[in-house]
């Protein structure tokens, strides 16, 4: 389509390229962060309902049994699925709650930062930890 | 960058209360009570990981009163924020976008999310824990 005043096409001067310049308008990120925030929405549906039902399962278990469930490979390998997807799914939502909520851009860019380190610390910790376990070290 | 005041649009205390706010609030008060019930997790894990009597400090913090009720509640938003976030991915696909239609899933999303928790706790009371 195109937009004429007298016989010029006035699209691209009808946007200011001001907006850039103050870093207003869209940064062309959102799809991605929407997308995966579904993605792993869609995944936390199946590996929240398996972690679940785990732990009820170990209702009775003593430390040895709780201990040699998570060594399985299976429960390893979905423990840890579960652990990242969920710490990954924390970050995209607790970003928009700090977006909407935080006005004032460097206590926003902060909290960012804060949310990242201990999300990346506590995700790198229990997997290493569930590691630990499944090998036997 | 300067800060720019941006235009804000009229908030809670304008509206009456309709149980989609009551969705969509609960949504981000369990998602929030979710990434810190996740750390839990990760000290449930942390501690299997280091030695049997960290395991059981772990067991009798979250086997005490006050533990139980954190539990309860992070069990609870883990229903919710399942139940309403499905319902959320099925209106991203389009449907269910009629306002009847809207103030159905909010009720089923809350009380589905009470049905599970039921299930949850029963059958943790019927069984009956080590923890």
């Amino acid at each position: 389509m195109t937009l004429r005043v007298g016989t010029d096409d006035v699209r691209g001067m009808l946007r200011d390229p001001m907006k850039h310049a103050r870093g207003l308008g869209s940064a062309q990120a959102g799809v991605g962060h929407w997308w995966v925030q579904r993605l792993t929405a869609g995944a936390l549906i199946l590996l929240g309902g398996w972690f679940v039902i785990t732990v009820l399962s170990l209702l009775h278990a003593d430390y040895a049994m709780a201990h040699a469930t998570v060594a399985k490979p299976w429960n390893a390998l979905l423990l840890i699925l579960f652990i990242v997807t969920a710490f990954w799914h924390a970050v995209l939502g607790l970003q928009v709650v700090l977006e909407d909520y935080v006005h004032t851009r460097w206590k926003e860019v902060a909290a960012m930062v804060a949310i990242k380190f201990v999300a990346v610390l506590a995700a790198t910790a229990a997997v290493l930890a569930v590691l630990r376990i499944a090998l036997g070290v | 960058m300067t800060d720019r005041p941006r235009p804000l649009s009229p908030h809670l205390q304008v509206y009456r209360w309709q149980i989609q706010m009551v969705t969509s609030i609960l949504h981000r008060a369990t998602g929030i009570a979710l990434a810190v019930g996740t750390l839990l997790v990760v000290w449930g894990i942390l501690a299997l990981a280091t030695s049997e009597s960290a395991f059981e400090t772990f067991k009798s913090c979250i086997g005490n009163p006050i533990g139980v009720i954190l539990l309860v509640g992070w069990s609870w938003s883990l229903t919710f924020h399942l139940c309403n976030g499905i319902r959320h991915l099925v209106q991203d696909s389009g449907a269910g976008f009629q306002i009847s239609q809207f103030v159905r899933s909010s009720w089923l999303a809350v009380i589905g999310s009470v049905v599970f928790l039921v299930v949850i706790w029963a059958y943790v009371l019927l069984v009956g824990g080590a923890a």
